[in-house]
């Protein structure tokens, strides 16, 4: 084995000299380190093999991972020098600095800004308004699913069928009627165990997440008004108590949503893939328009991206990945068959045409794609805060403490301040 | 049909017998094994006219105390290092020296005993959960493996399979387990559809401290137990039987015999299996963490969990806060340990 | 018949049954279910299909809605039972609006599938229709992750870690405890109080440093580096050591008037006399290497080395656990252990029943 690597490397340095580019040469391995929420490697896996059959020179080896190896080991083998060429990662802005800056190699840099401008500078640190390190290929978008079935059989009316504008309250109303009128399988409202969920709510009902200086905050009225409404739907028996009580890390609560159980459902764009196999065309599952509170109405936008990684070796290979990757047609068909909403601009604004039989999944894909114009922009800066899952981690653990009685509210929110302010400190340290 | 007798026998000695089969894989392995000892032997026992025979504990501590260095002990020593440090840098180099501000960040407390009067509440309520888990897991556990190993020692139909399934949970990966029971747990699970199956309540298993408490202890119990017993019956085993019919022909009873018999003389046996069951409940983390992640609220969060979400699973990790932690965790444990080590020395000795 | 009884009642002395047997039999009868049946269930929910799992109350089997293919229409359509006007009848759905479903009798389907009129179209409130299913696996829990990741790959590294790992531990722990049981020398105590001292930190507090030993190492992204650093298990020297000190001194002694050199002592008579210690540290190495799942995942990233742990917890994504391959594939890395453990449980009891000594 190694005595043919000799050989060979003595062969290309032979066929370097005369400086012509040989195609007896090994071709370029690049590792991509991934994660499947669905079938998203599969499709990656057909996109890349064209690729490669247009690219000797390439081999690219996907790495599927556990997703909790993308969150906590990746860092860790970045940190030692030890990462991949290429990432899909969630956390966007907290590994930036490992992200390898593709402008230089790019052929047409401003492809990238007209069709990607708000997502790159989710890759990017602060005060950095250049670099273009990622491709933003799967958006996602939090808001409520509705079992419109269930509503029928209670003989609740959807709020949003005559109101253009729903607020928190009036729908934590409507969804506990639901469950009070159909017995005690069903539950009224339920939300991800995640501060990323619980941030869209909050900042409709006024919160801010920042103060004047920019650094994190959570103790502002509109933050508090939130939480006392989540607190007070787990006490009077509105929102499903298993969620956020007793489970660890993210939790959702796909399966009593699915089995119909669940009348309103605070989740996210993601679950559309799901629900298309687990739900299908079993009860009326829809997306309705975000909720409102007095600052106004908006969902959180999030997803993942596809980063080149610094410590690469072959810079110039990533980059021709990437903007195959990039491209308007491959964008497409890799959201057409993922059913993830697009985040490019141009196939966003040609529409996808999402591979699905089923009727209620191609409207919900749609609903989803028409609010994310909605979203405020006091979300999209959240979202883009480079540590903002120390913000959202600890809101939600904090949060739990209160719904199981370990905190008080006062308690919880100064604590998740103090969490908020150590982490960031260690930062400095 | 059978009017060759005589050659039958023949026949069937030329035949490959399964357990002739299973007769060569064993004496090929032992011919191996021995081939290579004594090969071995060439170049050891050179060694051993060299440093004398005493001095051969060395050697044969050498390969242990090689690896152990390096991928235990130093590590310890380099988290050590760490504890006295903050920054989220992973190179000891890179980070900054403070001291003993981690320690005194972790004991900032008003009342040790009131979590949330501690700066670093969730530090103290894992130690609290631990000491109570521990106490209640290891107790529960050895009082049951004892039971089901004088059980499973007694003149049983089908031993080996009685054997086989009390261990067999012990096979499963902490990660399996815990989702097993999380399955079965759950508010529309196995146990709670049983319960209203017949006629009762359902009951929120997970979402009640003292129930999610009580589960995860008995369900890590569920999936060690096997191994614990197991050792106990290799020690009930050993005991001759002569004693026992001396016991009898005394006119001791049934208890007696237990008392006075069984009990002295699987002491060294019990206290193998209590050190092991206590290191290994210290350790707790992945099938709780799978379970019930630590709640309702913090209920079931333990010191592993505590110090690998803070030194490990966060975005931005304070390693040096989750050292001191786990030091002081292993200051605990080492005294403890010696403890106990004392009192079996006196108990053998005795 | 009576050949039977006696082969259940059979006891010691041939005596009759008495109230403590009875407590032994009901004592290992529920033990059997408690220790058993959760496995069974998760054994038995790998074959539901994605659907069935979220499905409450859970049923013991798996079942699949029973179809029928109806002249007109393309795809076959789920047969129910209903009860129309007091008479039950099956009929096929067609399509469900709301809280409505459209059926049609199977036996006799409208003559235009397109438009059927209303007395072809039967129209059902949802509650009160009924699934007619039979039994049916969901093999694709299995084959479907299967045709996607590379199994043998990883069932490859998975045995290549399991038994050199457990060879490796069984030797070097195997001679440290010979040393610490059977010489008295310098720094013998503090040894076997430092190993001891170790014993009880897990590795998921000292995580961090590990890696960084093995990143210096050069062992990241190698089987090496999840084999090694885990061999020196002090809960493996201590096991054995406390085994070793029931063997007689007696016993090497002659062996060293005997001539026996002290290399030949351990391998031919401390390591078979120790027999019964090493086999429970081979079933506790085999099980703690195969089922580990946090240090692999960290030294390892590239695909070809995935141990099956790691591999197969792939199903594990950021938004959603896909239950139903994670099941299967929980089952198939049971498969391999439970036919070692088979055969070596019978090997550890056999060998508590040969060697009958102890201290």
């Amino acid at each position: 084995m190694k005595f043919r690597t000799v050989l060979l490397l003595i062969l290309a340095a032979a066929l370097l000299v005369p400086a012509t580019p040989s195609t007896a040469q090994e071709p370029v391995e690049l590792r991509i380190t991934w994660y499947d929420d669905g079938n998203e490697s599969v499709v990656l896996r057909d996109l890349l093999d064209r690729f490669e059959a247009e690219n000797p020179d390439i081999r690219i080896v996907i790495d599927v991972v556990p997703y909790t190896a993308i969150l906590e080991n990746l860092p860790l083998q970045l940190e030692a020098g030890e990462g991949p060429d290429i990432a899909r990662v969630t956390d966007l802005g907290g590994l930036a600095r490992y992200y390898l800056d593709m402008r230089p190699y790019l052929s047409d840099p401003d492809y990238w800004e007209e069709n990607l401008g708000p997502y790159l500078t989710w890759l990017r640190l602060p005060g950095d308004d250049e670099g273009i390190y990622g491709l933003q290929n799967q958006l996602t978008v939090t808001g409520m699913y509705i079992n419109r079935t269930l509503f029928e059989q209670a003989g609740v009316d959807v709020p949003s069928d005559t109101q253009e504008q729903v607020s928190w309250e009036t729908w934590g109303e409507a969804c506990k009627a639901v469950a009070d009128a159909l017995g005690p399988d069903v539950f009224g409202f339920a939300m991800d165990r995640s501060g990323h969920r619980f941030a869209g709510p909050a900042i409709s009902m006024g919160a801010q997440y920042f103060d004047e200086n920019g650094h994190p905050m959570v103790t502002d009225e509109g933050y508090r008004a939130m939480a006392e409404l989540f607190v007070r739907w787990h006490q009077d028996g509105t929102a499903l108590v298993d969620v956020w009580a007793a489970t660890p890390g993210y939790v959702g609560a796909n399966e009593d949503y699915a089995n119909g159980r669940l009348a309103c459902y605070m989740s996210g764009s993601w679950q559309v893939q799901q629900f298309t196999n687990t739900i299908g065309d079993a009860f009326d599952w829809e997306v309705v328009p975000f909720p409102c509170g007095p600052a106004g109405c908006t969902g959180l936008p999030g997803g993942a991206a596809v980063v080149a990684i610094k410590d690469t070796q072959h810079p110039e290979e990533v980059v021709r990945v990437m903007e195959y990757l990039a491209q308007e047609d491959v964008l497409r068909e890799f959201h057409a068959r993922t059913l993830f909403i697009p985040a490019h601009a141009g196939v966003a604004m040609s529409g996808v045409p999402f591979e699905t039989d089923l009727d209620l999944a191609r409207a919900a894909l749609e609903q989803w794609s028409s609010m994310v114009p909605q979203i405020m922009p006091l979300a999209v800066r959240l979202q883009g805060y480079p540590y903002n899952r120390i913000v959202f981690d600890a809101s939600r653990d904090r949060l739990a403490q209160v719904i199981v009685g370990e905190l008080t509210l006062d308690e919880a929110i100064q604590r998740t301040q103090e969490d908020i302010d150590q982490r960031l400190a260690e930062l400095e340290g | 049909m059978s009017h060759t007798p005589r050659s039958a026998p023949i026949a069937k000695r030329a035949q490959l017998q399964p357990g002739d089969l299973g007769h060569l894989v064993k004496s090929v392995f032992l011919g191996a094994y021995n081939a290579l000892m004594v090969g071995l032997e060439l170049v050891i026992n050179p060694l051993q006219r060299l440093v004398g025979a005493r001095r051969m504990a060395y050697f044969f501590l050498l390969p242990n105390m090689i690896i152990f260095g390096v991928f235990v002990l130093f590590p310890m020593l380099l988290n050590f290092y760490y504890s006295g440090t903050t920054g989220t840098r992973l190179m000891p180099q890179d980070r900054t020296w403070a001291g003993l501000a981690n320690y005194e960040h972790l004991f900032r407390c008003g009342n040790f005993s009131q979590p949330n009067t501690c700066v670093e509440d969730m530090f103290w309520r894992a130690a609290h959960n631990t000491v109570v888990f521990v106490m209640f897991q290891v107790g529960g556990m050895v009082l049951l493996a004892l039971v089901t190993a004088v059980i499973l020692n007694r003149e049983i139909v089908a031993r080996g399979f009685f054997r086989s399934v009390y261990f067999y949970p012990v096979l499963l990966s902490p990660v399996v387990v815990g989702l097993i029971w999380k399955w079965i747990l759950q508010r529309f699970g196995l146990l709670n559809a049983v319960l209203t199956g017949l006629g009762g309540e359902p009951i929120q298993f997970l979402l009640d401290r003292d129930w999610a408490t009580f589960w995860v202890i008995l369900v890590s119990i569920w999936a060690q137990m096997g191994f614990y017993t197991l050792i106990l019956l290799a020690g009930l085993q050993s005991i001759p039987a002569v004693l026992y019919e001396a016991g009898e022909i005394d006119g001791a009873n049934v208890w007696q015999r237990f008392r006075f018999i069984t009990l002295p003389l699987l002491m060294p046996t019990l206290f193998v299996v209590l050190v092991l069951a206590l290191i290994r409940a210290v350790q707790v983390f992945d099938q709780v963490f799978v379970l019930t992640g630590g709640g309702p609220g913090t209920a079931t969060k333990y010191m592993v969990q505590y110090i690998y979400e803070t030194g490990f699973a966060n975005q931005i990790p304070r390693r040096g806060l989750a050292s001191a932690a786990s030091v002081l965790l292993g200051m605990v444990l080492l005294v403890f340990t010696l403890a106990q080590l004392w009192l079996g020395r006196k108990s053998e000795a005795a | 018949m009576s050949t039977l009884r006696n082969f259940l009642i059979r006891k010691r002395g041939g005596s009759r049954i008495d109230i403590t047997d009875a407590l032994t039999y009901l004592y290992l009868a529920v033990g059997t279910l408690v220790m058993f049946g959760p496995v069974l269930w998760v054994v038995l929910s790998s074959f539901k299909t994605q659907a069935q799992l979220v499905e409450f109350p859970p049923r013991l089997l798996p079942y699949a809605q029973e179809t029928i293919v109806v002249d007109g229409y393309d795809e076959p359509l789920p047969l129910y039972r209903v009860v129309v006007d007091g008479e039950e009848r099956v009929l096929a759905q067609i399509r469900r609006v709301g809280i409505e479903a459209h059926m049609i009798d199977p036996e006799n389907p409208p003559a235009d599938p397109a438009r059927p009129t209303d007395a072809e179209r039967i129209r059902v409130n949802i509650n009160d229709r009924e699934p007619i299913e039979r039994l049916s696996l969901a093999l694709e829990n299995y084959t479907e992750p299967l045709e996607k990741f590379r199994f043998a790959t990883y069932l490859k590294n998975s045995v290549i870690v399991t038994t050199v790992a457990t060879i490796i531990t069984l030797v070097i722990n195997s001679m440290a405890a010979f040393a610490l049981s059977k010489y008295r020398f310098a720094g013998r105590d503090a040894v076997f109080v430092l190993i001891i001292a170790t014993l009880m930190i897990p590795i998921s507090v000292i995580l961090v440093p590990v890696f960084l030993v093995i990143t210096q190492l050069n062992m990241n992204n190698t089987l090496w580096g999840v084999i090694i650093p885990g061999a020196a298990t002090p809960t493996g020297v201590f096991l054995l050591r406390q085994y070793m000190l029931t063997i007689p001194d007696e016993l090497l002694e002659s062996a060293r008037i005997d001539g026996a050199s002290e290399w030949r002592i351990y391998w031919q008579i401390v390591l078979p006399l120790a027999r019964p210690a090493l086999a429970v540290l081979a079933i506790f190495s085999v099980m703690w290497r195969w089922n580990d799942f946090l240090w692999p995942l960290i030294v390892l990233s590239r695909s070809e080395l995935f141990t099956l742990q790691v591999g197969l917890n792939a199903f594990q994504g950021e938004l959603q656990i896909q239950w139903h391959y994670v099941l299967a594939m929980t089952v198939l890395t049971l498969l391999p252990i439970t036919a070692v453990f088979a055969f070596l449980q019978r090997f550890i009891t056999t060998g508590i029943a040969t060697t009958g000594l102890k201290g």
